[in-house]
């Protein structure tokens, strides 16, 4: 569905040029949760801003659907992490999640069952005219959620959603993620520093390196779908998998490659 | 800080109404026994009583409603054209670098130029009448409303933008559905500082040019006619409640509409 | 480190990437400016060549009249226009907005600071300045008379309300906290004034010194054209009534110039006392 492949990014040409992206290679399968990990600052959103179509890479080859991305593609929606930059300050909640389905042509009953049937989904029912700055952290992020799932897009690309909110929130918003993933079948790109938030989400995890970033390695995330905050963090199989992917991101198997210690500081 | 703020709110209402009555009447008193004591001549300084009643008689003289009106025209008309011609062009100047660049020496050396200065132009090309009026209110009115939108452009959060374009909005459509309202409250603010100086260049204009009506062409009738200094005093106490009562206006306009603003309006 | 400015640069993809062609860029904008200027100055020649009308006269014919009246002689020798007209202008506007700044600030100040005075003297300083002040221009000339004392107290007047009104809002944003610490280390009430009250009030109190400058502006030159016989203000009537039309647009071009140079020596004036901040230079109400 999605197809990156030798995706490289360098900022800037000539003596001050600053390779941040070396190689990135995976796909996204229809219906699959996707997580991409890696260290602070290894590239994670200049990556999901060229999926995203936001930013053309300086080379490699990126395709959704079979064609290939050069601007904001048809059938993908954002949800971004700064939440208070993303909702339209002015717009009621109900406002917000209406806001990009009007260049759809839908009609008004069609249009009013999205909007509450993604209000109900993240949990906004009665909250629908209240306006961003009388919403908690958590509570904003929802309404863009919403917004994402009323869109209908073919994926979701999440740019580390829950960094801003606290730890609580956070647990609500990832469960929150995993049921409308369930209910919409929807096809997820999660990015996050959080290793344990990247193997709690994902039926797949791409694990980057400190940058030049190249992709560490793609790990099979065998959890059972019915995951719980508490069960699944306990489970001898969750803790195996959180350890070796924090084991990847401090030393990198590959043998190709040095780590460029001066480029990190 | 919200201790200090609180305060006066919660319980200060009636307070603060009482000693703002009592200043306003400390002062009409003061200038009435200046007045009636001689200290300053009647003729010059005349007594407040009189010039209270004369204001009033006045906001129920059909003939000066008639200049009142006139004025009112001219000043709403005006502003309204400044703001449809300052906002887009607020919009796309503040959105475009280039644009604003490419324009900014213009701008520079044109903002400057005291709009009254205009004056003797306007009259020779658009007469004495509200043409001449209107053209002068646009040009004054532009500035602010222009110079804020800008401001307010500039100050778009760019991931407001990006949500925009992940929704595949086109360029237009993040103009106004996205710069526009983050830009508006700002606007708004420029054009409440027009709005007042708009009302001043009517006036100045009236007065300079000896139009047929408005509040300046009446103030300049009764004082160069040697009419009642008293009759001078309310017709300006007039444009002052006229100014008064146009800010306040504009001022909830701009709590109600923009109430999604948490900060609340200046 | 290297990585946030790189995402930084990555929102705005135009920006500059290396310093070469940062300053190539910033001689192509100075460029850019000053051509749209000339290119607009010479559309304005043609347009006037092409179309001539007495009331829009050829721009050349404006700066050779601005550059006759008020270009100083080779001996230096001031011109009579320069002498009667711009510096008696300059002296009103000055002189009116001294006034205005020292008298605006002390009472914003005052009123700024007690919550009690603010509440008797509101509603008269929501009154008077709503007043537009060529408004008050006859009465003025029944008080004060004809001279200059008039105009004045009318610029002093008319300036006053932004610089007031923004110095008490300035004064009043001051936390609570920076009193405290005041109170805790013994400082008197004069320094505090010097040291808390104005520099915590300065930014507001400049952006209302700004506002009231082009309002300065405009009535120094209604007061000149309503009653003087001196004065930019003056000499642009007199012009218009003489059918003298280049010199009428000469005092317009003059007029902006002034206001151009006090505006940016305003803004020196700015940087040197708020150092400390960024100032965004944007009109306040």
């Amino acid at each position: 569905m999605l197809n990156i492949e030798h995706l490289t990014h360098t900022y800037g040409t000539g003596a001050k040029a600053h390779l941040a992206l070396k190689d990135i290679t995976f796909a996204v399968e229809p219906g699959e949760l996707v997580s991409i990990v890696g260290p602070s600052g290894c590239g994670k959103t200049t990556l999901l801003r060229t999926m995203a179509g936001l930013m053309r890479p300086t080379g490699g080859d990126l395709t959704f659907l079979g064609n290939e991305i050069t601007s904001v593609p048809e059938g993908l929606a954002m949800v971004f992490q700064d939440y208070r930059g993303s909702l339209f300050p002015w717009l009621s909640v109900e406002s917000n999640v209406r806001f990009p389905l009007k260049r759809l042509g839908l009609s008004k009953a069609d249009l009013d069952a999205r909007v509450s049937e993604s209000l109900v989904a993240v949990g906004l029912t009665g909250f629908e005219d209240r306006f961003p700055f009388q919403l908690s952290g958590g509570m904003q992020q929802r309404v863009a959620i919403a917004r994402a799932l009323a869109y209908r897009p073919k994926i979701l690309l999440m740019d580390e959603p829950f960094a801003s909110v606290d730890a609580q929130t956070r647990e609500d918003l990832e469960d929150l993620v995993l049921s409308v993933k369930k209910k919409f079948n929807m096809t997820i790109l999660f990015v996050t520093h959080d290793i344990d938030e990247s193997v709690y989400l994902a039926d797949r995890v791409v694990v980057l390196s400190k940058p030049p970033t190249f992709v560490v390695t793609t790990l099979d995330i065998p959890l059972s779908d019915n995951r719980d905050q508490i069960e699944t963090k306990e489970d001898p199989e969750f803790i195996r998998l959180r350890g070796e992917v924090a084991r990847l991101i401090r030393h990198p198997k590959s043998d190709d490659v040095t780590i460029p210690v001066a480029d990190v500081a | 800080m919200s201790a200090v703020a609180t305060v006066p709110v919660r319980r200060g209402v009636t307070p603060k109404v009482t000693r703002g009555l009592i200043g306003v009447a400390v002062l009409l008193i003061l200038a009435e026994s200046v007045s009636r004591l001689g200290i300053i001549p009647g003729n010059i300084l005349p007594p407040m009583s009189r010039v209270l009643l004369d204001t009033a008689g006045l906001i129920v003289d059909p003939e000066f409603l008639h200049d009142v009106g006139s004025t009112l025209t001219a000043w709403a008309i005006g502003l309204g054209i400044a703001i449809l011609v300052a906002v887009p062009l607020g919009l796309v100047l503040g959105s475009f670098r280039i644009a604003y660049e490419a324009s900014s020496a213009v701008v520079e050396f044109m903002r400057p130029i005291p709009s009254v200065a205009l004056i003797p132009l306007a009259i020779l090309v658009f007469g004495q009448g509200t043409d001449m009026k209107i053209a002068l209110v646009v040009y004054a009115s532009l500035w602010p409303i222009f110079f804020n939108t800008v401001y307010g452009v500039r100050d778009v959060d760019p991931v407001a933008k990006e949500t925009a374009r992940t929704f595949r909005l086109s360029r237009v459509g993040i103009l106004a559905r996205v710069s526009l309202p983050y830009a508006a409250p700002l606007a708004a603010t420029g054009v409440r500082i027009s709005a007042a100086i708009a009302l001043i260049v009517t006036i100045s204009a009236e007065l300079l040019a000896g139009s047929a009506s408005g509040i300046g062409s009446y103030i300049l009738r009764i004082s160069s006619g040697g009419g009642d200094t008293s009759l001078v005093f309310a017709g300006t106490i007039v444009a002052g409640l006229l100014g008064m009562l146009i800010n306040f206006v504009l001022v909830a306009i701009e709590r109600k509409i923009f109430a999604w603003k948490k900060e609340g309006v200046a | 480190m290297a990585l946030t400015a790189s995402i930084s640069t990555a929102n705005r993809p135009r920006a500059s990437r290396e310093p070469q062609s940062a300053r190539r860029q910033w001689w192509s904008r100075f460029a850019l400016r000053w051509i749209v200027l000339a290119v607009l100055l010479a559309l304005w020649q043609l347009a006037t060549m092409a179309f001539p009308s007495p009331f829009f006269p050829q721009p050349i014919r404006i700066f050779e009249r601005a550059a006759l009246l008020w270009l100083p002689g080779p001996n230096g020798v001031l011109t009579p226009s320069m002498l009667n007209d711009v510096l008696p202008s300059m002296g009103r506007v000055l002189l009116g907005f001294a006034i205005s700044v020292v008298l605006a600030i002390s009472l914003g100040v005052a009123i700024g600071l007690s919550r009690k005075f603010a509440d008797y003297v509101d509603p008269i300083i929501q009154f008077l300045r709503a007043v537009p002040p060529p408004a008050l221009i006859p009465i003025f000339l029944v008080l004060f008379g004809t001279g200059d004392e008039m105009r004045v107290l009318l610029i002093a007047f008319g300036t006053a309300w932004p610089i007031l009104l923004n110095t008490i809002d300035g004064v009043r944003s001051i936390e609570e906290l920076k009193y405290e610490t005041a109170t805790v280390f013994r400082i008197s009430f004069v320094s505090r004034l010097k040291r808390i009250v104005l520099p915590g009030a300065a930014p507001k109190i400049l952006a209302g010194v700004r506002t009231s400058l082009s309002l300065g502006l405009i009535l120094m030159v209604i007061s000149e054209m309503v009653a003087a016989s001196s004065g930019i203000g003056f000499s642009i009537v007199q012009a218009q009534r003489g059918f003298g039309f280049p010199d009428m647009w000469a005092g317009i071009v003059l007029l902006g110039i002034i206001g151009f140079l006090l505006n940016t020596l305003l803004t020196v004036i700015e940087r040197r006392i708020l150092a400390w901040q960024r100032s965004s230079g944007r009109e306040t109400a």
